[in-house]
């Protein structure tokens, strides 16, 4: 009975990853199979890639500098922050976490709006990549304060700092030689996060993208919307490849970190 | 000496965040309340303040409706879905598990687009469906470009939420309680029913109000299926792109912020953290 039961639901488990999975793997052979409609026996190639190259490249170099330049601003903010929040009255620090975490809890859509009635007639700013920037960076902030601050909470920063100030260590070098060094692991945590959230972030950035200005996700919506079914294909394979090592390296980051708090 | 030392501390805190808050304010705080006012102006339709319309024109209250019941639906059948195989992969171990545990979680970080996509791949004309009713029939079935398309989407990026959070409560669920209950005599079904959904009950909570939330406001997805649908964010996207009609689209936007924005607070409050990583 119990083993009927365990084959059961080992069964059923089967079935959902064969939902989850199956359409990545359909999409990947369809990006490199030359013709989808026939199949795989007309040969496998990378054409597509290369003309997904050719057609894409930008969005590809835009989406990477919008993520490194992403995270040299919630680094700087959000770091800060946290310690700031660290620091506040308890009420006072939830408010202010609760209001930053707005921009993630309200549909992208709905930001990029606000952003749009408000700035969008400021030509200069509106055409340039750096209006998608902020976009993503209200988005991320969030997911680089929330590790750094638990960090900082489990490490014994009070204590540290007491002793660097009785040593008559200004703020500035209590900061930079002490909190930031104690931290480092919440910062490469939310970084990892903010790079992968920001080269998939769609529902802000196309409201926010002008035909010169497209990010990969923008990309992506435009292949899949009006090239065959190959080249968007092909143009995923791109995307997984870019986001699947740093997924990896999230989930290998978040297990080491789990078994060292519980060993 | 303590109080002067507390209120140094007290500026400093407001000094380091100052930065964050400030863009926080300038670019998102400042533009949404000019959008909540906006919200108020005439709709281009109807001549009425565009909040009011909401409530009386039909095609938004369709819209609405469509939004609420099928991101209710996808949030209910996910934790079903999710909650059975997260179980299952948190209670037994066996060889290449971590596989189908990585599979199940690793489309987490999709983006909304690409989930559509997959639908595309799985229902649209050359998608896995129409393959097999060809062979099978001569006829060609699909899905994706409908609701019932949206309806898989939502379920394939909500999912992976579930099983992470119910993976993470059952471990920390007490054993020794479900021994109890056994002891006592309870069947396995009781044992399931009385203890440990009870016990997991704040998690599936939390992890379906961010299903929900998640599928309100999903765009991308939306947006690769076909934007004809009457679901909110194709509704918004609509009235703002076609329709100039500025004012519709802002309160619109604010009416389903503000939806999703209280289904967040309800899982943040039953589950302490999860921030719920948006599709």
């Amino acid at each position: 009975m119990n083993r009927l039961r365990f084959y059961l639901q080992l069964g059923f488990t089967l079935w959902v990853c064969l939902f989850m999975i199956v359409p990545v793997i359909m999409s990947v052979m369809a990006g490199l199979t030359t013709n989808y409609f026939v199949g795989l026996e007309s040969g496998l190639t990378l054409r597509w890639v290369q003309e997904v190259w050719a057609l894409y490249a930008d969005t590809i170099w835009l989406s990477i500098r919008l993520a490194l330049a992403c995270l040299c601003f919630t680094v700087l903010l959000g770091v800060p922050a946290a310690y700031g929040l660290l620091r506040s009255k308890r009420r006072w620090a939830n408010a202010m976490e609760e209001a930053l975490l707005l921009p993630v809890a309200i549909p992208g859509l709905a930001t990029a709006l606000a952003l749009l009635l408000a700035y969008g007639h400021m030509r200069g700013f509106r055409e340039s990549w750096l209006f998608i920037l902020i976009g993503h960076v209200l988005f991320t902030l969030p997911f680089m304060i929330r590790p750094v601050l638990a960090v900082m909470r489990g490490a014994r920063l009070a204590e540290l700092e007491e002793a660097a100030a009785s040593l008559g260590a200004g703020f500035r070098q209590r900061f930079l030689g002490v909190v930031v060094p104690n931290c480092v692991g919440g910062i490469l945590a939310g970084a990892l996060m903010v790079v992968t959230l920001s080269i998939g972030e769609f529902n802000i950035t196309w409201m926010l993208h002008t035909p010169l200005n497209k990010t990969l996700p923008v990309g992506l919506a435009d292949s899949y919307a009006s090239m065959r079914l190959e080249i968007g294909s092909a143009y995923t394979l791109l995307f997984l490849a870019m986001t699947l090592p740093l997924l990896v390296v999230i989930q290998w980051a978040g297990r080491v970190a789990n078994r060292s708090r519980t060993p | 000496m303590l109080q002067q030392v507390n209120r140094r501390q007290r500026k400093l805190a407001l000094f380091t965040l100052a930065p964050a808050m400030a863009v926080f304010g300038a670019f998102w705080l400042l533009p949404f309340t000019r959008l909540v006012a906006m919200g108020t102006e005439l709709d281009r339709a109807s001549g009425m303040s565009a909040y009011f319309a909401i409530l009386t024109q039909r095609q938004y209250l369709v819209s609405l409706g469509t939004t609420l019941g099928i991101s209710l639906a996808v949030s209910a059948l996910a934790v079903l879905i999710a909650g059975v195989a997260g179980f299952f992969l948190a209670r037994h171990s066996f060889p290449g598990k971590a596989v189908l545990v990585a599979i199940l979680t690793f489309p987490l970080a999709f983006p909304g687009v690409v989930v559509g996509f997959l639908v595309i791949m799985l229902g649209g004309r050359q998608g896995a469906l129409a393959q097999f009713s060809m062979w099978l029939l001569d006829e060609r079935w699909m899905f994706a470009y409908s609701l019932s398309g949206l309806f898989v989407g939502y379920l394939y990026f909500s999912i992976p939420r579930v099983i992470t959070t119910v993976m993470a409560a059952c471990e920390t669920l007490d054993r020794s309680l479900e021994e109890a209950a056994r002891s006592l005599g309870a069947g396995s079904w009781r044992v399931t029913r009385d203890v440990i959904i009870p016990g997991i009950a704040p998690a599936l909570l939390s992890t379906a109000a961010i299903c929900f939330a998640t599928s309100m406001g999903a765009f991308g997805t939306a947006f690769t299926l076909g934007t004809r649908m009457s679901i909110m964010p194709l509704t918004i996207y609509g009235e703002f792109t076609n329709y100039a009609n500025f004012a519709m689209a802002a309160a619109l936007s604010v009416v389903l912020g503000v939806i999703t924005w209280l289904a967040l607070s309800l899982a943040r409050k039953l589950a302490g953290t999860s921030l719920g990583a948006p599709a």
